[in-house]
């Protein structure tokens, strides 16, 4: 049952995930990808991962998809030109990289064909809370700098000189 | 049953490449903070996969702290284009050549 619903929501995510790469419109990009970070919230859920599914679909199908959306409106979604020069150099860097991906995937299969999952521990978010105040606290506080960091750089980035 | 741990990591490499793919072969400034974006959370669903297969939780703390980042990536990129579109009324990074010499 569970391995059903991995397969279906990996399909979708990949469909979605090519739609919200080749698309032209940058609009059908951006919804087409928040299809693919909500199957990549079913992912988590699936890895018994709750906190992180919740926290997936409200940052960034909720918070950085809708700013995306927000900037496609507001620059007027600028559509690319169909017709410019081809970049053969590139495309052949992403056929090797997704060469690369696959032949890594089966090696891995190869390694640990029958590695059993150790049993998850228990008390999900209380734990995950307790590590990120506990042993992880400098780097969670160091992310409230940060983020202070890109808010007033973008403030500054986008503010218009009188 | 459970699912394997390769599968997430397969399909995760996958959805990896496709974000590479998107980077590496889109013009428009958007389309490419997109495919980051879709890099970015292959990276995460390895780490989620990974910190189960370990049964240990420091990898579901590094999919929050790469979430935040992130965000902030976002914010300030997304800036940068506005200020980019304002400057000279394109995104297209092939046209962005005003640090050549």
């Amino acid at each position: 049952m569970e391995l059903i619903v991995f397969y279906a929501t990996a399909a979708i995510a990949l469909v979605s995930a090519l739609v919200a790469v080749s698309h032209r419109n940058p609009i059908v990009n951006v919804l087409a990808l928040v299809v693919t970070f909500f199957c990549v919230a079913v992912c988590y859920a699936l890895l018994g991962a709750s906190f992180l599914a919740a926290a997936q679909i409200l940052v960034y199908a909720g918070a950085i998809l809708v700013l995306f959306l927000f900037v496609v409106m507001l620059l007027n979604a600028p559509e690319e030109q169909a017709a410019g020069e081809p970049r053969p150099v590139q495309g052949v860097a992403g056929f090797a990289l997704t060469a690369v991906a696959a032949i890594g995937g089966v090696l891995l299969l190869a390694a640990v064909p029958s590695a059993e999952p150790a049993s998850p521990p228990d008390g999900h978010v209380v734990a995950l809370g307790r590590l990120l105040v506990g042993p992880y606290l400098f780097a969670f506080e160091l992310i409230s700098v940060l983020l202070l960091a890109a808010l007033v750089g973008a403030l500054v980035l986008v503010k218009r000189k009188h | 049953m459970a699912i394997p741990t390769t599968h997430f990591v397969i399909l995760a490499a996958l959805l990896f490449a496709v974000g590479s793919g998107g980077v590496l072969l889109r013009r428009s400034g958007i389309s490419i903070l997109l495919g980051v974006e879709l890099m970015l959370n292959a990276a995460n669903l390895t780490f989620a996969a990974f910190a189960r297969q370990h049964g240990q939780l420091d990898g579901q703390v590094f999919v929050f702290f790469v979430m935040a980042v992130a965000a902030a990536e976002v914010a300030v990129g997304l800036a940068l284009l506005v200020a980019i579109y304002r400057k000279q009324q394109s995104i297209d990074v092939d046209r962005l050549n005003i640090m050549r010499w």
